[in-house]
């Protein structure tokens, strides 16, 4: 855990700081371990229950590794009044996994976000890094045969 | 030295680097490099743009902006020829862009048929910009700049009058500010309309040390207001928090800001780094003796963080719950501390009341509503965008003339203000200003500036299940009444979505006492959508209970989809696509949708080629049963 501890040299023991240097382990490691918590909880002096508590209410911390890619449906209010919904359901079908999952081979992994505030061109898929607009269903299974090509 | 006298040679310069920029013998290139654009294929664009230069031989100066707001003609890019008025072309790909440059640099041909406007007229066959339909109706003091300067330049805000307002502030005693911003009739962006200038007075009645806040947790699904505000102009945040800081008598400011934000939060970044290079943030800021830093704390993905006690919480690195109020934040904030909270919206408001007087900005907007708010129109309308208009404007007006009415032609059902915590405002409320009090009495809220427009496509009931979905999710559980009062209402709702009997009495009534006793403003406007869409929409809940049938035809569990036999052309497509091959046929044989393999996933409606049209919605009728298998043999015509 050479990372954390690395990252934790940075920072002081200031409490309020936890978030953030859970963020930064995130951004290093993919996903927040055991171990890591462990580690930012000693550094910072708190309960391990305590920092997982923490990282557990928020949405932004992701607990298994992430797969080789992600991707991201909006269902954001302008994507579901534009049926994003429909997006959603056939990426999950394609691809066999839930939000928050990833394909036993680690190469999709799948989430739901609500609104990457480009709701002018909704629905929206986000592959990586590249914004898909105006997708359908369709246009969404097409879209993931041409990645990992 | 005066505050005046440090900070001149500042601007001076920076309106020299402007000015040589005006007076450049090389054209200039505006791209817009914000979250909307860069998705829009905006990078795309750029890049054919540097290479495309380099080919024709001409050398220009490209300059990423922030967005103007026209989402839906994204990618767009201007053009300003030396002493020629400044072009704006929307709808850009790489053909076009390339087509534009060539004509217009090398043939000086302006291609009107791909121009949006030029900027202060007197091209042929080119309107004015700020004529555009979508834009006459605005007022555009927050986004001022936005689209117009490079944001990564402090110089570019300075030499646009930045700063001056919190030059003027420092110049005057604290109680003089509060005096201006109360004249101005200021009111709180983040939705909940507070008057500004008494919350201040209420922070700085109580002790130091006293802290800042700025509420950049922009959570409300189909909101972008601030996050393109602050990539398009941070530097107006800056000297808004520094106005604030100033008057409360704050030293510490913190912007908590949405993680999911990565190009704002590099924007603020660098902006802050750049004030404190100029003097403008830290110690003994232009010689005046008032010391302000300022802090990014980065939220991570909880809705209820932008609730004010739940956003101190997690700016202390806590779990993000509410907690009861009073005390309220002006007495014990962060850290114990008093605390002022206010938007982004409104700290980026100030400057221009400081610079121009809280009179002049008082003269926007109407009798309790002043000024001009921002919103998100977005949904079912043909121009979706960033808008700015002053209070008081008509709803009728936002969607028709700025949105340019709705898509395809369609008819107005409703219009959702203020996110998942707002309500459904119907046809019957076009013509209602749009300002505090009179969205609170439709049942509504103004929000953060969500405004999402809905077509005769959109089930009232399926979108308060979809808010309801999100509210539920996002409810911290820490009080009973939201914790378990949403999971209920979302319970009731998703059986209506499938026909089954729900008493809305009841529903109502436990959507107001959910309303009464919760804990935090998540939990008091959850029922929001509930309880407006009861009020405008009961007809629809009760076609649902009582018919099985959803009148929009969105509501899965009561629609088929169903081939019609006299216009399939058997062509295969459907069948192909149908992801669960639900569809029986083939060559020259009408296809089928067996009902009982069907997962209305929408795949053949989509696919089916519009000259056809073959696929269609049933809902609240029995599906016709197939003909015979010997009337499914299409006879093409010879």
């Amino acid at each position: 855990m050479g990372t954390v501890r690395r990252i934790l040299a940075s920072f002081p023991r200031e409490r309020s700081l936890l978030i953030t240097i859970m963020e930064r382990a995130q951004e290093e490691l993919g996903y927040l371990p055991p171990e890591a918590m462990e580690d930012i909880a000693r550094h910072l002096r708190m309960s391990n229950s305590e920092v997982f508590g923490v990282a557990t209410f928020y949405n932004f911390f992701r607990f298994i590794p992430s797969a080789k890619h992600e991707i991201k449906v909006c269902l954001g209010t302008a994507c579901h009044v534009r049926q994003g919904d429909q997006v959603y359901d056939a990426v999950a079908r394609e691809l066999g996994v839930e939000a928050g999952q990833v394909t036993p081979d680690m190469k999709f992994g799948l989430e739901r976000v609500a609104c990457f505030g480009s709701c002018a061109l909704a629905p929206v898929m986000v592959v990586d890094k590249t914004v898909y607009g105006r997708v359908t269903p369709s246009k969404a299974r097409d879209i993931l045969k041409l990645v990992d090509k | 030295m005066s505050i005046a006298e440090v900070f001149l040679p500042l601007q001076q310069r920076a309106r020299a680097r402007w000015q040589a920029l005006v007076d450049s013998p090389l054209p200039r290139i505006l791209a817009g490099e914000s979250t909307c654009g860069r998705a829009a294929g905006g990078t795309s664009v750029i890049e054919t743009i540097r290479e495309e230069l380099k080919r024709l031989g001409i050398e220009a100066q490209i300059i990423g902006v922030g967005c103007i707001g026209l989402c839906y003609a994204e990618p767009m890019v201007d053009i300003i020829k030396p002493g020629r008025p400044r072009i704006s072309y929307g709808f850009m790909d790489p053909e076009k862009v390339r087509g534009v440059l060539e004509d217009y640099l090398v043939r000086d041909n302006p291609r009107p048929d791909l121009a949006l406007g030029s900027f202060d007229g007197g091209v042929e066959g080119i309107p004015r910009f700020w004529d555009l339909p979508m834009l006459k109706p605005q007022v555009r003091i927050v986004l001022k700049n936005c689209g117009h300067i490079d944001p990564t330049d402090i110089d570019h805000y300075l030499a646009n009058d930045g700063y001056q307002g919190l030059v003027r502030a420092l110049q005057m005693k604290p109680e003089e500010v509060v005096a201006e911003v109360k004249k101005s009739g200021l009111r709180g962006r983040g939705g909940a309309g507070f008057p500004t200038f008494q919350k201040w007075e209420f922070c700085r009645a109580n002790p130091p040390p006293r802290y800042l806040v700025c509420n950049f947790d922009e959570g409300d699904p189909g909101a972008f207001m601030n996050r393109s505000l602050v990539e398009g102009d941070p530097h107006a945040l800056l000297e808004g928090l520094l106005i604030g800081g100033y008057t409360i008598g704050c030293a510490r400011g913190f912007i908590y800001a949405r993680a999911e934000y990565p190009l704002a939060l590099e924007r603020l970044g660098l902006a802050l780094k750049q004030a404190r290079e100029y003097g403008l943030l830290g110690e003994n800021i232009l010689g005046s003796g008032f010391s302000f830093d300022i802090e990014i704390r980065e939220g991570a993905g909880a809705f209820v963080c932008g609730e004010e006690t739940a956003l101190m919480a997690s700016i202390e690195g806590k779990r993000g719950m509410p907690r009861p109020r009073p005390p309220f934040p002006a007495v014990k904030g962060l850290w114990g501390r008093p605390t002022n909270i206010n938007n982004v919206e409104t700290y980026a408001t100030l400057p221009h009341i400081l610079r121009n007087g809280g009179e002049w900005y008082a003269q926007f907007g109407s009798e309790k509503s002043k000024g001009t708010k921002t919103f998100c129109l977005v949904g079912k309308v043909v121009r979706t965008g960033l808008v700015e208009v002053p209070l008081g404007t008509k709803l009728r007006e936002v969607v028709y003339s700025v949105g340019g009415g709705l898509m395809e032609g369609k008819e107005f059902k409703a219009a959702q203000t203020g996110g998942p915590s707002g309500g459904c405002l119907p046809a019957s409320t076009l013509d209602l200003p749009i300002d505090y009090e009179s969205l609170a009495a439709a049942g509504s809220i103004m929000g953060s500036g969500g405004l999402i427009v809905m077509d005769d496509d959109t089930c009232p009931v399926d979108m308060t299940r979809y808010f309801l979905a999100f509210t539920q999710r996002e409810s911290c559980g820490k009080c009973v009444p939201c914790r378990v009062g949403t999971r209920q209402m979302l319970g009731m709702l998703e059986a209506v979505t499938r026909g089954e009997s729900v008493d809305l009495d009841y529903l109502e009534k436990m959507a107001r006492n959910i309303h009464l006793t919760s804990l935090c403003g998540l939990g008091q406007t959850a029922p929001n959508p509930v309880l407006t869409t009861l009020r405008y929409f009961r007809s629809e809940y009760e076609a649902h209970i009582r018919e099985k049938r959803c009148p929009a035809l969105v509501c899965k569990a009561l629609t088929s989809y169903y081939i019609l036999p006299e216009k399939c052309r058997a062509c295969l497509i459907c069948m192909r696509d149908c992801p669960v091959q639900a569809i029986t046929g083939g060559k020259n044989q009408i296809h089928v949708i067996d009902q009982a393999k069907c997962t209305k996933c929408g795949t053949c409606l989509e696919v089916c080629p519009l000259r056809f049209g073959a696929v269609t919605r049933l809902s609240g009728v029995p599906v016709p049963t197939p003909p015979p298998p010997e009337k499914l043999v299409l006879h093409r015509a010879k």
